[in-house]
């Protein structure tokens, strides 16, 4: 029996995979609509806030250096990130909210 | 959460932001896409926030989690909320550069505490967890600084005009090389100054890359950055072994590419191109004057409004100049006027039009032009000969019949607006100055052309009255 695959070939199929499902999606945006969904994207990739909430998140019961950089960095992490969310989704709202049909 | 299920719902967030893309396709459900994208992001942030290594964690680290959310969230709605429409590039790039940033604290996180990441102990961190943190952090520092100066370029902090020295594609390359050699230099022996000389140098690249690029290739920059900002994301998310992260920075990253590609063949320029820099000029800066002796017809507000109103369609024709003016409202007063006088009006819009993709679109929006009247370029070029008027606000470059018919035009291929081929051009501008790529147009001086010199919305405010 083969090795056992490497996770990391898992995720490569999904990024490689995802590359093109965000081609087709990406070309079928109106140009419209290009404002919006460049704060929208930025919004989301806002998602990186995840790593920020598992660096703040570090054990600091073992006692060195490390541990508090890390923490100390993901803190100011985690606000930047929640800027850009919140931020990213509330202003996209405030544009979709303007495209109106003719009356 | 069991580690099976927290991938599920990982996944189940990404397939959430495709779908928030997906909505963008039409407005119509473009406001149930932005729903998605914030479904996705809780599904996100939550599944994480339950997972056993933070549930575990002391009650400080909660206390800072939820501190710096309400921080972030408080500012980033309080500007979200205030920010006028016309300064939504200098928003857009603002917003990349944090992503970058956040990118750059968290790998330089994991580089400190890789067993709360799961990638190995300090000095042992596995190779390929090296190389994933290695690209995010170059990628999020690079990001970071050439937003910064996208947005002081685009806030005016900065001139726009290139900034162009000798030697600066080979101090760029050189630069290049160097981030090169300090990533497999780090790579191989898990130096941590190695890490953070080459994410300085990646920060400096970003400054040096952007700066020479002029104002009004900025539709390029922005999208360039939105991509970059996609790939530190991803760069992350392999990293971190998280599927959501990879999904979205794949997204975003091909995302911010197509939109750079769409913005360079509206300019008909290679990427490579706009990224060495140093094209066109500030723009119209006001009071230059060609030493040209052709005669030009001049038009007073009183002729425009004669024109228009007698007028049976009228294409609108808006650039970067109606968005500097603050000329959409006023305009939106006018073309109501003109309708209920029984003109039929319609907007064209270039792909490059404005400092960002989709920035008249919005602009337009705000005025509450409805979206079906407002076409993009390949809808309507063949409308122009059977209008009776192209009202030229803003725009310069775009309309410059040169780009068709003068190989030796800097614009030349470039896709234009045929405004000449209506039967009457009204062109509102500050003076005779040439336009950003630095050329005449000889729309100007054409015979079916009349210039109304003027800011744009004095000029359509006194047409206004007088109609």
């Amino acid at each position: 029996m083969e090795a056992a695959i490497d996770p990391f070939i898992f995720r490569l199929a999904i990024f490689v995979l995802t590359i093109f499902v965000g081609y087709y999606v990406v070309w079928s945006v109106t140009p419209a609509l290009h404002t919006p969904l460049m704060s929208v994207t930025n919004a989301i990739s806002s998602v990186i806030i995840v790593g920020a909430l598992i660096a703040v998140s570090v054990d600091v019961a073992v006692d060195n250096a490390g541990t508090m950089i890390a923490r100390a960095g993901g803190f100011f992490a985690v606000v930047l990130a929640s800027i850009n969310i919140f931020g990213g989704f509330v202003v996209t709202q405030r544009m979709l909210a303007m495209y109106k049909k003719k009356k | 959460m069991s580690a099976n299920l927290s991938a599920l719902a990982y996944l189940a967030a990404g397939v959430c932001f495709i779908l928030a893309l997906r909505g963008l396709s039409s407005p119509e459900t473009s406001r149930r896409g932005n729903f998605m994208g914030m479904l996705g992001m809780a599904i996100a942030v939550a599944t994480t926030a339950l997972s056993p290594d933070i549930l575990k964690s002391d009650f400080e680290a909660y206390g800072l989690i939820a501190v710096g959310v309400l921080i972030g969230g408080s500012i980033g709605t309080v500007i979200a909320l205030r920010i006028p429409m016309t300064a939504m590039p200098e928003l857009v790039a603002a917003f990349h550069s944090l992503v970058g940033l956040a990118a750059v604290l968290v790998a330089g996180s994991a580089l400190y505490v890789p067993d709360a990441y799961g990638i190995g102990q300090v000095g042992s961190i596995h190779m390929g967890s090296r190389i994933e943190m290695s690209l995010g952090i170059i990628i999020g520092a690079l990001t970071f600084s050439g937003s910064i100066v996208a947005f002081a370029k685009l806030k005016g902090l900065v001139s726009g005009s290139p900034m162009v020295f000798p030697g600066q594609h080979m101090l760029n390359l050189a630069i290049g090389i160097a981030i090169v050699v300090l990533m497999a230099a780090f790579c191989i022996g898990e130096m941590h100054s190695l890490f953070w000389v080459m994410t300085l140098l990646a920060f400096l690249l970003g400054f040096t890359l952007i700066i020479p690029i002029g104002g009004a290739d900025m539709p390029v920059v922005i999208s360039m950055l939105n991509s970059y900002s996609g790939w530190a994301a991803a760069g992350i998310g392999f990293t971190l072994g998280n599927t959501a992260l990879i999904i979205t920075g794949a997204l975003v990253g091909s995302s911010g590419a197509i939109l750079s590609y769409i913005m360079c063949k509206g300019m008909n320029r290679s990427f490579f191109n706009v990224i060495l820099g140093g094209f066109g000029t500030d723009g119209d800066v006001g009071g230059i004057v060609l030493n040209d002796d052709r005669p030009v017809k001049r038009g007073s507000a009183e002729d425009a409004a004669f024109v228009l109103k007698n007028a049976g369609s009228v294409i609108v024709v808006p650039g970067y100049g109606m968005a500097v003016a603050q000329a959409q409202h006023v305009l939106k007063e006018m073309i109501d006027i003109l309708k209920r006088e029984g003109v039929k009006v319609s907007f064209a819009i270039h792909p490059v039009a404005g400092r960002m993709p989709g920035h008249m679109n919005v602009l337009l929006a705000e005025a509450s032009v409805p979206y079906d009247e407002v076409f993009e370029l390949e809808d309507i070029n063949s409308e122009f000969p059977t209008a009776d008027v192209a009202f030229v606000i803003g725009a310069n470059d775009v309309t410059n019949p040169a780009a068709k018919t003068d190989p030796q035009s800097p614009i030349y291929g470039m896709p234009i607006l045929d405004v000449e081929r209506a039967r009457t051009v009204l062109f509102i501008k500050r003076s005779l100055g040439v336009g950003y790529a630095g050329v005449d147009n000889e729309l100007f001086f054409r015979e079916n052309t009349m210039m109304l010199f003027g800011d744009a919305k004095k000029m359509v405010d006194d047409i206004l009255k007088s109609i």
